[in-house]
């Protein structure tokens, strides 16, 4: 019962929050909105025994995407009124379309639940049943190459990122060593002779 | 009591919600991003309520993997958009049009 | 030597000839090619004499196979002869006139640069035309048929550098084409109905197809032999120049002389005679076919006579006599007398061969000058030529005795006592063509060897007999042009000479004359109580009276007669009406075909409209690419929306 009423409460947060992203004027209300849908996200997990995710989306996607975001929303300099323009021509095709889904989703789950059982609750679990232990001992035995295959991923992203946005600073003076090396002789250094000076 | 439906629709809602909200958006590239974080949000709640209503734990670590990726996908779209205003001083969307046909 | 051995060697050695002296003339030389040319031909002649003899000893027909081309769907294409009296005799003909014009053109081309030329040509014109003779199946007639109509062409335009010749061989060669195309379409029926090629075969087989019926217009059937005989003698009547496919032949007198007298007097234009002849139990079969001919070949044999007596040319009076008595060879053969026509043929030949031949000899003598209006008096000048002539003019007309004289009347008697439908409309043009035949024969004898001399003074001092090489071949062929019908006349038409080769048919009562005939004396003593004799001698005196008595008075009739003089010169209008209509609205025909058809509607909306069609779709679907990233998105979602609701209506 409990469960129940927590479940639609966050999940009025939920839809509520995430329509606030998409309505915000101030792209930080937006992005503080998508925090709030994170966190609502993460407690719904919770309500269904995933721990481990629902923390992982917490620290990992709040804690570090989301802060990520409001980074660069507060670094670029965005002209907010510009902002506005052109949303209410559009709202209604796009709010039709979204309708559409909702209600084809609706079809497809409640009224045809094509083969799935769709009206049990979720399974009882065993005593010391621990969601973190359980996913460690998967994870690291039949998904080890894909684990690290995310790590190569992550990997990439990051000098993918520096590399995208570094930029050289003018007037900064740096030894390319590769230049240094491959420099020759004959470049650096010319014979030239001379005749002896005599002395009067 | 919740069932898979319940959790399978509210997938559903922020997925459509998600995607007005990349329709709807004219001027800023950053609410584009934040839509597709929303997206791939619904996406997980499907692995995650599909995982734990059938027993299996593949669900979850299938989450997992998306994580990193939306991650790591984030990264790179703000690295991108930084490099976009830079050049532009603007982050307006109806600008990027020069793929036009 | 075996007859097949024969038949090879007749056909080879001119080929042989013409080939070495076509392709290595300048080698060869003036007097190789006439020797190499000559001799081809003598060869063959001797070896068709050698066989009309032992034809006449009786010997069995002869038919054989050469060479199979190639058998395709159960058609035989071969080549092949076939040897009876009747092909024995139009080769010995054939041969014999070629030799003597090979002998002739010595002397008449002697001075031409293209000397070696015109022998290579009128060797292999003797090798198409023996080839023809000698088939036994159509596609082999059909060959020899499309290779002398080819040399006649080659040999029209000889001088090719005159615009005039070059005009009249392709006249020629088109209007050939024009009956060629009914040929086609009868060989195409023959071998259809009865899917054979060869003469027994086809001959074998067609009775069994009177019974079926042919839909050549909707509704109203017609009989496939009917339709097959009118095809084939379409192709006779562009060979034969037979109206309205006339228009080519004297228009054709543009090439050099000795060929008018080969091609287009002796053996060309009887190929599509001969043809019919051999087609004879073909055509047997069919009245209604048999009537067209008759209808067409009596108002041929008329009014190709009426302008041969308007016209001033020497040689193109003697070309509309060969079209009319080429009429009256139909017409024969139209009323079911098929050896009439033969005989008819075979006279006509060597009379009609001397007298183009006789033509040449005076325009030699006159320095190529052709208008008869310029000439006169020659006969003290050129005795040989005038008697050979004389002999061949007489022939001509039918004077008793003469060869001519039996083959026409034979005709004529025929003719008369036919029944076939329209013999009666025959009866009478050929009637009165004999006395126009006599008017326009006399009056070039009169205007050319008679009468005041018209000539400049010139050419009147340079005026002599023709040399041997020229006057030979007149009397060779004068001897035939007297004899030929008294010694013949008998075997040929009463006889059954010509019975195994050629059917004869049921039109004519019993072998007519055959029951009166006591021989060709009697024949002779007969003719004076018939009409046809007066006739002719009105002809004669009527010229007598125009062209000798009174030469003011042709000037004064023709002015008199206006119209119908008009009419006469400009031939009917035949030409005109091909040239203005027919060819301008084939013509127009083809430059609309051309404007419209490949340039607007194949280059302009096919080719050309199908690439802009692609240019405006593609500028059209272009606008979807917008550049958007959030269109392409929604465009997505939409067709996600979309694909999922049909797969949740479909099920």
């Amino acid at each position: 019962m409990l469960v129940t009423i927590l479940f639609y409460a966050f999940s009025a947060v939920l839809v509520g929050a995430a329509l606030g992203v998409i309505l915000s004027r101030n792209p930080v209300h937006s992005v503080l909105y998508l925090v709030l849908c994170f966190f609502n996200a993460a407690v719904l997990w919770l309500l269904i025994e995933a721990e481990f995710l629902a923390l992982v989306l917490v620290l990992v996607y709040v804690g570090a995407v989301m802060v990520l975001f409001l980074f660069v929303v507060m670094m670029l300099d965005i002209n907010i009124e510009k902002l506005r323009e052109g949303f209410a021509r559009n709202a209604p095709l796009g709010v039709l379309i979204a309708l559409i889904v909702i209600v084809e989703l609706y079809y497809v789950l409640w009224v045809r639940h094509l083969g799935i059982d769709v009206t049990g609750g979720t399974a009882p679990l065993p005593e010391n049943y621990s969601n973190t232990a359980q996913i460690g001992a998967v994870l690291y035995t039949e998904y080890v190459y894909p684990f690290q295959l995310a790590a190569v991923v992550l990997l990439i992203a990051i000098i993918a990122a520096i590399a995208l946005t570094m930029r050289k600073r003018p007037g900064q003076k740096v030894q390319d060593i590769a230049h240094q090396v491959s420099v020759r002789a004959k470049d650096r250094v010319r014979i030239v002779k001379m005749p002896v000076e005599r002395d009067p | 009591m919740i069932t898979l439906t319940h959790y399978l629709m509210l997938a559903g809602i922020l997925f459509a919600i998600a995607v007005a909200g990349i329709f709807l958006n004219r001027k800023n590239v950053i609410l584009l991003l934040m839509c597709i974080e929303l997206m791939l949000l619904a996406v997980n709640f499907n692995f995650v309520a599909f995982s734990r209503f059938r027993g299996l734990l593949d669900g979850q670590i299938f989450v997992f993997f998306i994580l990193t990726v939306a991650a790591a996908e984030a990264a790179i779209g703000l690295a991108i958009l930084v490099v976009l205003f830079r050049q532009r001083q603007s982050i307006n969307v109806e600008e990027l049009d020069e793929m036009k046909g | 030597m075996s007859m097949h051995q024969l038949c090879l060697l007749i056909v080879l050695a001119p080929l042989f000839a013409a080939v070495v002296t076509g392709l290595a003339g300048r080698y060869v030389g003036r007097a190789g090619s006439h020797w190499l040319c000559s001799g081809g031909v003598a060869i063959s002649f001797a070896a068709s004499g050698w066989i009309l003899k032992q034809m006449v000893d009786g010997a069995p027909i002869f038919t054989e196979t050469v060479y199979t081309w190639a058998v395709s769907d159960g058609i035989r294409m071969e080549v092949g002869f076939l040897i009876d009296n009747l092909s024995a005799l139009m080769m010995t003909v054939v041969s014999f006139v070629s030799l003597v014009v090979h002998i002739y053109t010595i002397g008449y081309m002697r001075d031409d640069p293209g000397y070696q030329r015109f022998f290579a040509y009128i060797s292999l014109f003797t090798f198409a035309m023996l080839m023809l003779v000698m088939s036994n199946n159509f596609l082999q007639l059909f060959f020899g048929w499309e290779a002398v109509g080819l040399v006649s062409y080659l040999l029209i335009g000889f001088w090719f550098k005159r615009p005039t010749a070059i005009f009249a061989n392709l006249k020629a060669f088109i209007v050939n084409r024009i009956g060629d195309f009914g040929f086609i379409m009868g060989i195409a029926g023959i071998v259809y109905y009865t899917g054979s090629l060869n003469y027994l075969e086809v001959f074998a087989r067609m009775p069994d197809t009177l019974g079926l019926d042919m839909f050549l217009t909707p509704g109203e059937p017609s009989k496939p032999i009917t339709v097959i005989c009118v095809s084939l003698f379409l192709g006779a009547m562009g060979k034969s120049a037979q109206m309205p496919l006339h228009v080519w032949l004297p228009d054709s007198m543009e090439g050099p002389t000795p060929i008018s007298a080969l091609i287009h007097a002796a053996t060309m234009v009887t190929a599509g005679i001969f043809m019919v002849a051999r087609m004879s139990p073909l055509f047997e079969l069919s009245k209604d076919a048999l009537h067209f001919m008759v209808v067409i070949g009596a108002t041929t044999a008329l009014f190709m006579g009426f302008l041969g007596v308007v016209n001033n040319d020497i040689k193109r009076v003697i070309a509309y006599s060969t079209l009319s008595q080429l009429g009256y060879m139909t017409v024969a053969l139209g009323a079911g007398a098929y050896s009439a026509g033969i005989f008819h043929l075979m006279t006509h030949a060597f009379f009609k061969a001397l007298l183009f031949l006789a033509a040449g000899s005076v325009i030699i003598a006159m320095h190529h000058e052709q208008d008869m209006r310029r000439m006169g008096g020659l006969r003290r000048y050129m005795p040989i030529t005038y008697w050979t002539c004389l002999i061949g003019a007489l022939a001509l007309i039918g004077f008793p005795g003469f060869s001519g004289f039996f083959s026409k009347d034979i005709i004529i008697e025929a003719v008369m006592r036919s029944d076939i439908e329209g013999a009666r409309f025959a009866y009478w043009c050929v009637l009165l063509g004999v006395f126009v035949t006599a008017l326009y024969s006399f009056r070039l004898i009169f205007m050319t060897f008679h009468g005041r001399e018209r000539m400049d003074e010139h050419t009147r001092e340079h005026l002599h007999e023709s040399p041997w090489v020229v006057t030979l071949p007149l009397i060779a062929l004068a001897i035939p042009s007297v004899f030929i019908g008294w010694l013949t006349v008998g075997p040929i038409m009463f006889g059954n000479f010509l019975t195994g080769s050629i059917s004869q048919g049921g039109h004519i009562p019993a072998l007519m004359v055959g029951e009166e005939f006591h021989g060709p004396a009697e024949f002779i003593a007969q003719a004076f109580a018939s009409r046809t004799l007066y006739f002719a001698f009105a002809g004669v005196f009527a010229a007598w009276y125009l062209y000798l008595k009174r030469p003011d008075l042709p000037e004064a009739i023709s002015k008199r007669y206006a119209r119908t003089y008009r009419l006469l010169v400009n031939k009917y209008y035949f030409d005109w009406f091909n040239e203005n209509v027919v060819a301008v609205g084939i013509r127009s025909f083809g430059t609309g075909l051309w404007k419209h058809g490949d340039e607007t509607a194949i280059d302009g909306v096919l080719v050309n409209g199908t690439a802009r069609a692609i240019g405006v779709i593609a500028a059209l679907v272009r606008r979807v690419q917008t550049g958007y990233l959030y269109h392409y998105a929604f465009a997505m979602i939409i067709g996600l929306s979309l694909l999922l609701g049909w797969m949740l209506l479909k099920s």
